[in-house]
């Protein structure tokens, strides 16, 4: 499909929206918005499929959309898998060199690789992304790409993704479901950051957030390479909950009073003040005192960060973030987020939109389609790889370049 | 059992002095699966209630514990018939382990015999000084009720009274074999499984060692952990065999894919090739096991033996504690109040440090109903669970704030 098609399609399946995302790559590989189609998620709790049926309706819904406004046929998609069972941690494998004039050849580097790759599973998970960090030769830090290089001792590190393997297979059948292939699955915090994070930036390090409807994903940037990743299954839902909850009104209702008077911090100017609630006849039903409101979401909003910024403290990241924390998702739209996640990682602080892709108009540019553009963006990066490899391997392509998903794509 | 009686007998001889004990119609055929020629040297024992099963044995020695009350027909499938019997001639059993320094005690639990001498015979074989490893194979899913509860009382007896205990769950060797394969393969197979365990331990006490395995690294490994263990034996030849050797130990299943590893809190590695063993191959299965089983104690050994050429072999044993059944077990030896040996199996069982089990195994976190708060919409979802507090239930109401 990527032989004679320069468009890669986007879409992430979150819990409150299903978004796609069309992209057109040009000559050069760069990439360039095209489309875009969204609808509401209804079978989705926790980023985690539960109703396929649902699910697929929406789906249709947004590919349709998507179709229409970028004049395209989708084919296939990268699809971006999210939910609390997702997660990531660094591994070293170790190999020693064995040739005789101790060159590392690129054998040596599969083998590390392998090492690294080797580890202890539970049965029913499956690797999602293996992202190399940093190799070491002979304890030498910082090697990028060790062959040709003269050493005993070949080290690597890799940040290893890894997921529930039957719920991530759900979302790719939903999605073979309805005659679309998947080329890759990825993981929407690695999506969200490639959208927002340029190379400068991976550099100095620096924090996604990407609060969405039902988890919180949040991935790591230090010197270049993914350092931690992990997912939260806390988002916006959780909000709306506890707003129905603790002022006692219909969950519809406080989704809406969270998008109008909703706000990450209680302000000074809100003591006192109150929202009345009326209904369709513009009689008042109830008020609301708007200090709670704002104390029940702040409470929630610190706590995620909260939680966030003390798992970065035990890996011992906290200290890596030059480039200071960014925000996209949904959730990020927050009034006085910004200013409440300063106050808890005590560095600077950027809303998120997506600033490492050119070309989008402002309609597009929201912190809520970060993860969704990402995930062309990422679409393009590995489909100018393959191009890449087709000029100089034309045998390797036809045989199929194998990715760590084919195994998991096939079943 | 204490060093001062092995140590003469290892003297005088070089190496210990090994007996393997076929206990039951099962442990007498696997003793028949273990004549192969590099077994010669070794005295096998057979023991069994019903006198048909040793017309077949090639034993050394065949003891057949006997009463009038039988009359000659086996202990029936009674464990309670075969530990009388045992405890009755606990003196003949003694005596027939006196003088060896590891005791190999083969038998298949579940029945009358395996299940009920077995353990009196660890027991006997521990007071005549002998290190006693059981290797004993639990019955199919499909042998009924009964038997699986005769063989895991059995088991924990067992585990109580030997130094080691490498049990093969029968069910696990089913996951092994193919639709197709008859009965008859089905048993030879387990059967030698278990042989392969053996066959792997012996090799380490008996083979000149480059880095020798001594005899008390086993002792220490074993000893007193009661451990529930698991082994796998593995070879693999040509270039590639250390790398190959390393995935089939990773990939073995009754390590459970390498798992059983990471809960170990002892392990034993030993390799045995031919003359062609480098430090290298060595030095990468040893990197990958170590790699594995980051907390556990590690006791490697490598040995050659020329007749491998081109084969590299290697046998893992991985020894952890088990709490659950340590914390339950003592209540158990107290009811069986009849054996003249309860008291001081519990000391044992006392005795034995109270450590954690590594966090292998999956904790389950669940709630008590005290105080019933609404999660809303994600009552009926997964809970999300952190450091053990449930982030579905509003902050503010975890954090205790007022709302007034």
């Amino acid at each position: 499909m990527f032989d004679d098609s320069n468009i890669v399609v986007g879409l992430e399946i979150g819990t409150s929206k299903i978004c796609v995302v069309v992209g057109e790559q040009n000559a050069e590989g760069a990439l360039n918005i095209i489309g875009l189609g969204q609808s509401r998620s209804r079978g989705v709790r926790k980023g985690e499929i539960c109703n396929p049926e649902q699910v697929e309706e929406d789906l249709r819904v947004a590919i349709f959309e998507a179709e229409q406004m970028a004049d395209v046929e989708i084919r296939s998609v990268y699809l971006g898998v999210s939910g609390g069972h997702v997660r990531g941690f660094n591994n070293r494998g170790t190999h020693v060199v064995v040739s005789a004039e101790r060159e590392i050849t690129s054998d040596d580097v599969d083998d590390v690789i392998k090492n690294a790759k080797a580890i202890n599973l539970p049965a029913e998970n499956t690797v999602i992304h293996a992202v190399r960090q940093h190799f070491f030769v002979d304890g030498q830090d910082g090697v990028t790409n060790p062959v040709g290089m003269l050493g005993a001792r070949l080290e690597v590190d890799m940040h290893v993704i890894h997921g529930h393997a039957n719920r991530l297979q759900n979302a790719i059948r939903l999605v073979r479901g309805t005659q679309l292939e998947v080329d890759e699955i990825v993981f929407n915090g690695i999506a969200a950051s490639l959208a927002m994070l340029t190379p400068e930036q991976k550099e100095m390090g620096a924090l996604v957030i990407d609060i969405g409807g039902g988890t919180t994903e949040y991935v790591v940037y230090s010197d270049g390479a993914i350092r931690h990743t992990g997912v939260l299954a806390v988002g916006g839902d959780h909000v709306s909950n506890d707003l129905a909850y603790g002022l006692k009104v219909q969950l519809s209702r406080a989704e809406k009073l969270k998008i109008d008077h909703g706000s990450a911090l209680v302000t000074d100017e809100t003591k006192g003040q109150s929202i009345s609630i009326t209904n369709e006849l513009g009689l008042e039903l109830k008020r609301i005192n708007t200090e709670h409101l704002q104390r029940i979401m702040s409470l929630r909003l610190e706590e995620i960060f909260r939680l966030i910024a003390q798992e970065l403290e035990q890996a011992g990241l906290a200290d890596y973030l030059r480039a200071g924390v960014f925000l996209c998702g949904g959730g990020s739209r927050v009034p006085g987020l910004v200013k409440l996640a300063e106050n808890v990682f005590q560095m600077n602080v950027t809303p998120g939109h997506a600033g490492a892709v050119n070309g989008l108009t402002n309609t597009l540019d929201q912190p809520e389609f970060c993860a969704a553009i990402g995930l062309a963006k990422y679409g393009a990066l590995k489909s100018r790889k393959r191009a890449k490899q087709r000029i100089v391997h034309n045998f390797l392509f036809t045989t199929g370049i194998k990715n760590a998903f084919d195994r998991l794509l096939k079943r | 059992m204490e060093t001062e009686n092995q140590t003469p007998i290892l003297e005088t001889a070089g190496q210990p002095v090994v007996k393997f004990f076929g206990v039951g119609n099962a442990g007498i055929a696997l003793l028949g699966q273990l004549a192969t020629p590099e077994f010669a040297a070794a005295q096998t024992i057979a023991i069994n209630t019903d006198a048909a099963a040793f017309a077949t044995s090639g034993a050394t020695v065949k003891i057949h514990l006997e009463n009038k009350l039988l009359r000659g027909l086996g202990s029936g499938g009674d464990p309670e018939r075969g530990r009388a019997l045992a405890d009755e001639q606990f003196s003949t059993l003694k005596s027939a382990c006196e003088g060896a320094n590891v005791i190999f005690i083969l038998a298949g639990l579940g029945g009358g015999a395996g299940s009920g001498i077995s353990p009196v015979l660890a027991k006997a074989a521990r007071e005549a000084g002998a290190l006693v490893l059981a290797f004993v194979t639990l019955p199919f899913d499909c042998e009924g009720n009964r038997r699986e509860a005769q063989a895991q009382t059995a088991l924990e007896q067992l585990k109580a009274a030997a130094d080691g205990v490498i049990c093969l769950p029968g069910q696990k060797v089913f996951k092994l074999i193919d639709e197709n394969t008859s009965l008859v393969d089905t048993f030879n197979f387990s059967g030698g499984f278990l042989v392969e365990g053996v066959r792997g331990v012996w090799q380490l006490l008996t083979r000149p060692g480059l880095i020798q395995v001594h005899f008390s690294d086993l002792c220490t490994l074993l000893r007193d952990r009661h451990a529930e263990n698991v082994f796998a034996f593995v070879e693999a030849a040509g270039a590639g065999r250390s790398r190959e050797v390393v995935d089939k130990i990773l990939a073995h299943p009754l390590l459970d894919e390498g798992r059983a590893l990471a809960d170990s809190d002892a392990v034993l590695v030993s390799l045995l090739a031919g003359k062609d063993l480098t430090m290298a191959e060595v030095n990468r299965v040893m990197e990958q096991v170590k790699r594995q089983c980051s907390h556990a104690q590690i006791i490697m050994g490598a040995a050659v033996d020329a007749e491998l050429k081109g084969k590299l072999c290697v046998t893992v044993i991985a020894a952890k504690q088990n709490l659950a059944a340590a914390a339950n077990f003592p209540t158990r030896v107290e009811t069986r109040t009849g054996t003249p040996n309860a008291t001081s199996q519990r000391d044992v069982v006392i005795a034995r440090p109270a450590r954690a089990r590594r966090s292998g195994a999956k904790a389950v976190q669940t709630q008590l109903p005290l105080t019933i708060v609404s999660k809303g919409r994600f009552d009926k979802s997964e809970p999300t669970l952190h450091h053990g507090e449930d982030l579905d239930v509003p902050t503010f109401l975890r954090r205790g704030v007022p709302l007034n």
